[in-house]
C-alpha cells in the first residue's frame, strides 16, 4: 500500500465522525446513558456497541435474580431455561464488556421495584418486553454500525435474543402463533426495528444509575 | 469463556482494519457515502417497506444476497404449504405455530420479489423428501418438525453469514427484521424435536456456499 492511499481505518474515522454527531446530536434522547456514550465516544461504533452492553447489563441483571430468587411454581424446565438464557445474557454482557475495554461505560445499578420476582406472569411479562426490546434495538442499531466485525458480533448476539423471546413466548402463551413471533411480527413478515431513541425511554424506568459523561472520564 | 467467545472476541480485535483485504475495502469505499448519509438521519425504519427496499437501483451485489435469500424463503414457503396442507400431519395444538410460520415466510417471498423486481429469481423446484431419505416428510410430524427445525436454523445462519454483504445499505435493517424472524420459528420449532429454543450464547453464520451445500438435497 502507498502512502497517498487511505487506508480502512482513515475511511472509518471519517464516517466515524458522522456516526458520533448523528448519535449524539439527534438519534439518542436526552437520558442519562445518552449523555454518556455522547460524551466517551471513540467512534459510532464504540457507542452503538455501549447501548448494547447497557441493555445487555440490564438483562443479566434481570435474569441472575430472576435465577436467585425464582418465582412460585417454577418448574424445572422453566429454571433449566431461564438459567440458560442468563448464562447468555451474562456472556453477551461480559464479551462486549472486554470488546469496549476502557471504553465501556461502567456498571449500571438496576432499578427493577416494578417487577414482583415471586410471580411468574410479573417475571415472564417482563422477560417478553426485554427480549422483544432487545430483538428491535439491535435490528435497528445494525445500520448504525460501520465496522463489519461489530456488525457481525451484533448478528450472532441478536438472532439468539430472538430465540429467547420465542422461548418466553412459549412458556407464556404455549407452542401457538405467539411463539412464531405472533404480535412482534409485521403483516410483511418483519421483526421490530427501533432506534435507540425509542429503546432507551423504554429501558430508562429499569436503570438506576444516573452516568453522565463525567463518570466516564 | 468457550472456544466459541473466543472466536467472537477475536472477530472484534481492532487491528482487524489493517488486514482487510482489497476487496472489501472496495465496497466499504462503496457504501461509506450512503453510511453517513444514513447516520445523519434519524433511523430510516421506513428501510422495513418494499417502498424503501426498492428505492432507487440495487447494486449487483445486493441484487446476488437478495436473490439468495429469496431461494431459501421460496424453500421455506412451499415446505409450510405443503405441510399445512397436509391432512392429519401436524397436530392440532401446533396448527396456529406452523400456520404463522407459513405466512411469515409467503411475506417474505412477497417483500423480496417486491424489491428486487424484474430482477428476481423464481422459485426452485422442490423435493422435500430429499431424494427418498425424508419420504415420510408430510406423513410423520417428527419428521416434518426436523425438517422444519433445519431450515430455520439454515434460514438464521444464511441471513446473518450476509449482513456484512449488505453493510451500509437501507436493505440492512429489512435483512436484520428477516432474520430475527427465522430465529423466532427456530426456537419455536425445535423444542417438538426435543431441543431447546437457543443453541448457545452466539449464533454461527453460514457463508453462502455452505448454506447452498445444505439446501442442495432439497432442490430437485
Amino acid at each position: 500500500m502507498t502512502d497517498f492511499t487511505p487506508t480502512r481505518r482513515h475511511v472509518l474515522k471519517w464516517t466515524g465522525v458522522a456516526a458520533t454527531l448523528a448519535v449524539a446530536g439527534s438519534v439518542l434522547p436526552n437520558f442519562g446513558i445518552s449523555a454518556a456514550l455522547a460524551a466517551d465516544l471513540g467512534s459510532g461504533d464504540i457507542g452503538v456497541l455501549n447501548y448494547a452492553y447497557a441493555l445487555e447489563q440490564l438483562e443479566a441483571a434481570f435474569y441472575t435474580q430472576v435465577i436467585k430468587t425464582p418465582y412460585k411454581g417454577i418448574t424445572k424446565g422453566e429454571r433449566k431455561m431461564l438459567t440458560a438464557i442468563r448464562d447468555h445474557e451474562v456472556t453477551h454482557r461480559d464479551t462486549l464488556k472486554k470488546a469496549l475495554g476502557k471504553k465501556a461505560i461502567p456498571g449500571l445499578e438496576v432499578d427493577f421495584s416494578s417487577i414482583d420476582f415471586t410471580s411468574r406472569a410479573s417475571v415472564l411479562g417482563t422477560a417478553d418486553v426485554f427480549e422483544n426490546l432487545g430483538v428491535a434495538a439491535y435490528n435497528g442499531a445494525g445500520q448504525l454500525i460501520k465496522e463489519v466485525a461489530y456488525l457481525a458480533v451484533a448478528g450472532s448476539i441478536v438472532s439468539v435474543e430472538a430465540r429467547h423471546a420465542a422461548v418466553i413466548a412459549e412458556m407464556l402463551h404455549g407452542a401457538g402463533k405467539e411463539a412464531a413471533g405472533g404480535g412482534n411480527v409485521d403483516m410483511k413478515g418483519l421483526d421490530g426495528a427501533l432506534s435507540p431513541a425509542e429503546v432507551l425511554p423504554k429501558a430508562a424506568p429499569f436503570i438506576k444509575t444516573p452516568v453522565t459523561a463525567n463518570a466516564l472520564v | 469463556m468457550n472456544i466459541q467467545d473466543n472466536f467472537i472476541l477475536d472477530e472484534i480485535d481492532p487491528d482487524l482494519g489493517e488486514r482487510i483485504d482489497a476487496g472489501r475495502r472496495n465496497l466499504f469505499a462503496r457504501y461509506a457515502a450512503p453510511a453517513i448519509a444514513l447516520g445523519s438521519a434519524p433511523l430510516l425504519l421506513a428501510a422495513a417497506s418494499t417502498e424503501a427496499f426498492a428505492a432507487g437501483a440495487l447494486p449487483q451485489k445486493v441484487v446476488d444476497v437478495l436473490n439468495f435469500a429469496l431461494t431459501l424463503e421460496y424453500l421455506e414457503a412451499a415446505f409450510y404449504k405443503m405441510g399445512n396442507e397436509a391432512n392429519g400431519l401436524i397436530p392440532s395444538e401446533y396448527r396456529a405455530l406452523f400456520h404463522t410460520i407459513g405466512g411469515h415466510e409467503t411475506a417474505h417471498v412477497a417483500l423480496l420479489k417486491s424489491a428486487l423486481g424484474a430482477a428476481a429469481v423464481k422459485a426452485p423446484a422442490v423435493d422435500f423428501t430429499a431424494g427418498g431419505k425424508y419420504a415420510d416428510v408430510f406423513s410423520n410430524f417428527k419428521t416434518f418438525a426436523t425438517l422444519s427445525a433445519t431450515f430455520e436454523d439454515l434460514g438464521v445462519a444464511a441471513y446473518k453469514g450476509q449482513a456484512g454483504n449488505l453493510a451500509g445499505t437501507a436493505v440492512l435493517t429489512t435483512a436484520l427484521q428477516i432474520h430475527s424472524v427465522e430465529a423466532r420459528h427456530a426456537s419455536a420449532v425445535r423444542p417438538l424435536i426435543g431441543k431447546a429454543g437457543y443453541i448457545s450464547a452466539f449464533d454461527k453464520p453460514k457463508t453462502k456456499a455452505q448454506v447452498l451445500a445444505a439446501a442442495k438435497p432439497f432442490l430437485a
